[in-house]
C-alpha cells in the first residue's frame, strides 16, 4: 500500500550523501553509469539488482575503495554533506573514518576479540585505558555482543561464529564513530538466525548511522530498508539506476517493467 | 575392469612418490650417518670450545665457529632491513608496470647466481672500490649481497599471502597505509619473512666463494672482533682440511667434524625458523 505524504514527509528528511550523474569505470570497462541518487540521513538505503549490475562497484565509491585497485576512473561527482569526497582537498582517510564499511564475508583482524574493537580507536590516537576497556564494553554491547563474548575478550576472533564475527566487525566499524556504515552483502556468509541478529541491530543503529547495504536477498532489503535502489545492466552491461524509490513503493508499486520483473523472480 | 585400472594407477603413483620420499630421507641419512662416523673420535665439547694448536692438527675450532658466527651476523644486519623494505616497497607501494616486472625478474635470477660471482663481485666493490680490505665487514656485506634477493622474494611473497580482507578492513576505517602495514600486514607476514631469512642464512653459512677473496682467513692464532680484521670461517676452513693442508690424511677427523659442526648449526638455525613461524602461526588462529 503506498505512504501517504506525512508518511513520505517524515522519510524524507535530509540528504546526507547525493550522488550526481555518477560514472565508474575499471580500465575501459564501464561499470555503473550516469547515477544519480540522494541517501537520507539516518535511514536505510538498501540497493538490489542482479550479479555484475554494479552495486558493490556503486558502494564502494563512497569510500573510495574502488581506487585500491588501480586504473580505474570516474566522472560526475559523489557528494558527502556538499563536499565532493573526489575533490583534491579531500582526505581519503579521513573520508573513511566517516564512512565505516562492513564487508561480505566476515573478516576479523587475526587478533583477539578485544584487539579488532580498539584496532581503530587505538591508531587514531587514543591511549587512557580506562576509555579503552570502556569502548571495548560499550561496542561490544550495542552489536549485543557483550554477553557472549565478555569473559573471552582476550580469546582469537576467530574462535566466535560467524555471525558473531560479522556482529564484532559491526562493533568495530562503529568504534571510529562513522556517520555513515556502508555494508555489501553483510548476511551473505551467514545463516538464517544470523542474519535476522544482523538485521535486528541495523534497524537499531539506523537511529544513529546512515546505512547502506547492498543485498542480493530482497526480502531483506524489504524488511529492513526505508529505501531501496534497484540497479540493472543494460545491453552492453554497464550498470544502471532503474528506479529508487520508498522501498515499500518499489516493493509493491514499481513503475518499471524491469523492477517489477526482478522483485517477482522473474530474472535475477 | 576400471576399479582395477584405477587402483592400478593409484597405487603405481603412491608407490612412485613413495619411492622419491625414500630416496630423499636414505641420502641425508647417509651423509649424516658417514661425517658423523668419521668425526668420531675428534668431535667433542673441547674440539668446539678450543684453539687449534700445532698448525691446525690438533685442538677444536672455537675461532672458527665464532668467525663463522661474526660473518653471519653482519651480513644478516645488513641483508634484513634492506630486504623486508626493498619486499615492502615491491609488493605494496610500486605500481605494477613493466619496468617493475623486470626488477622482479631480475632478482629472482640474482638467486641463482654462482657464489662465486659474488665473491669477485664483493671483492672489486668493498675490498677494492670502497677500500675496506679483505676484513669480516667485506666478507659479511658481500654474503649480505648474496641473502638478499632470497630474502626479498621470501618476503614478497609472504607479503602476497596476506589477505586483502586485512588490508581493507583496516584501510576502511580510516587509517593511512602505513598504519595499515605496520600493524595488520607486516606482522601476519612475518612467519614467512622469517622463514626466508634463516633459509637464506642457513645457506649463506655454509658459502666459501663469496668469503674466499673477502676476508677469510687460513689461519689466525688469535680471536678478534674488530670488523676490519680477517676471521676463520667453517666452510673455508672445511675446505682448506680436506685440500690445501700439509697433513690432509692427519686432519681427516678434524675436517669431518667442523662439517658436522656446519651441519649441526643448520640443523640448529632451522629448528629456530620453526619454531618462531610455529609460534606466530598459532598465535591467533
Amino acid at each position: 500500500m503506498p505512504l501517504n505524504n506525512k508518511e513520505k514527509g517524515n522519510l524524507m528528511n535530509k540528504t546526507i550523501l547525493k550522488s550526481d550523474h555518477f560514472t565508474f569505470q575499471y580500465g575501459n570497462k564501464v561499470a555503473i553509469e550516469d547515477i544519480s541518487l540522494n541517501i537520507n540521513l539516518k535511514k536505510i538505503t538498501s540497493i538490489i539488482g542482479p550479479s555484475g549490475c554494479g552495486k558493490s562497484t556503486y558502494l564502494r565509491s563512497f569510500n573510495r575503495m574502488n581506487e585500491l585497485i588501480g586504473n580505474v576512473s570516474h566522472s560526475g561527482n559523489i557528494f558527502f554533506h556538499n563536499e565532493d569526497i573526489y575533490d583534491s582537498n579531500i582526505d581519503v582517510v579521513d573520508l573513511r573514518t566517516k564512512i565505516g564499511m562492513v564487508f561480505q564475508k566476515p573478516n576479523p583482524f587475526p587478533k583477539s576479540i578485544k584487539e579488532n574493537i580498539l584496532y581503530g580507536p587505538k591508531l587514531h590516537g587514543e591511549k587512557n585505558k580506562s576509555t579503552l576497556s570502556d569502548i571495548v564494553e560499550y561496542y561490544l554491547k550495542k552489536v549485543y555482543l557483550w554477553d557472549e563474548v565478555k569473559d573471552k575478550l582476550n580469546e582469537s576472533a576467530f574462535s566466535i561464529s560467524g555471525g558473531q564475527q560479522q556482529r564484532l566487525c559491526i562493533a568495530r566499524a562503529l568504534a571510529v564513530h562513522p556517520e555513515v556504515l556502508l555494508m555489501d552483502e553483510p548476511c551473505s556468509a551467514l545463516d538464517p538466525i544470523a542474519t535476522l541478529r544482523i538485521e535486528d541491530l541495523m534497524r537499531e543503529l539506523s537511529s544513529e548511522v546512515t546505512i547502506m547495504i547492498v543485498t542480493h536477498n530482497m526480502q531483506q532489503a524489504a524488511r529492513i530498508s526505508d529505501f531501496t535502489a534497484f540497479f540493472n545492466t543494460d545491453e552492453s552491461r554497464i550498470g544502471r539506476l532503474i528506479e529508487f524509490g520508498l522501498t515499500k513503493d518499489i516493493f509493491t508499486n514499481p513503475k518499471k517493467q524491469d523492477t517489477t520483473n526482478y522483485i517477482t523472480g522473474r530474472f535475477g | 575392469m576400471s576399479t582395477f585400472r584405477h587402483k592400478l594407477i593409484e597405487n603405481s603413483i603412491y608407490g612412485l612418490l613413495y619411492f622419491c620420499f625414500a630416496l630423499i630421507i636414505l641420502f641425508l641419512v647417509i651423509i649424516s650417518f658417514y661425517i658423523f662416523k668419521n668425526s668420531a673420535g675428534t668431535l667433542s665439547l673441547s674440539f668446539i670450545f678450543e684453539y687449534p694448536r700445532n698448525g691446525m692438527t690438533e685442538g677444536g675450532i672455537f675461532p672458527i665457529i665464532i668467525g663463522t658466527c661474526f660473518v653471519t651476523i653482519i651480513s644478516a644486519i645488513f641483508a634484513i632491513p634492506i630486504g623486508i623494505s626493498g619486499a615492502i616497497y615491491l609488493n605494496e607501494y610500486a605500481k605494477k608496470s613493466f619496468f617493475t616486472n623486470i626488477i622482479r625478474l631480475s632478482i629472482r635470477n640474482l638467486a641463482a647466481v654462482p657464489s662465486i660471482v659474488y665473491g669477485l663481485f664483493g671483492l672489486a666493490i668493498f675490498v677494492k672500490t670502497l677500500n675496506l680490505g679483505t676484513c669480516v665487514l667485506s666478507a659479511g656485506l658481500t654474503l649480505g649481497l648474496l641473502t638478499l634477493p632470497t630474502i626479498i622474494t621470501a618476503s614478497e611473497e609472504a607479503l602476497k599471502n596476506v589477505p586483502a580482507a586485512y588490508r581493507e578492513g583496516a584501510l576502511a576505517l580510516g587509517l593511512t597505509k602505513w598504519q595499515v602495514l605496520r600493524t595488520n600486514v607486516i606482522p601476519v607476514a612475518v612467519p614467512g619473512i622469517i622463514t626466508g631469512i634463516i633459509l637464506s642464512i642457513s645457506r649463506a653459512l655454509g658459502e666459501t666463494a663469496p668469503i674466499l677473496f673477502t676476508g677469510a682467513a687460513f689461519y689466525i692464532p688469535h680471536l678478534s672482533l674488530n670488523v676490519l680484521d680477517q676471521f676463520m670461517a667453517l666452510p673455508y676452513h672445511l675446505y682448506i682440511m680436506s685440500t690445501q693442508h700439509h697433513d690432509i690424511s692427519g686432519v681427516r677427523g678434524i675436517a669431518y667434524s667442523t662439517a658436522a659442526i656446519l651441519i649441526l648449526i643448520t640443523l640448529i638455525l632451522n629448528i629456530i625458523a620453526s619454531t618462531i613461524r610455529y609460534r606466530y602461526r598459532n598465535a591467533f588462529k
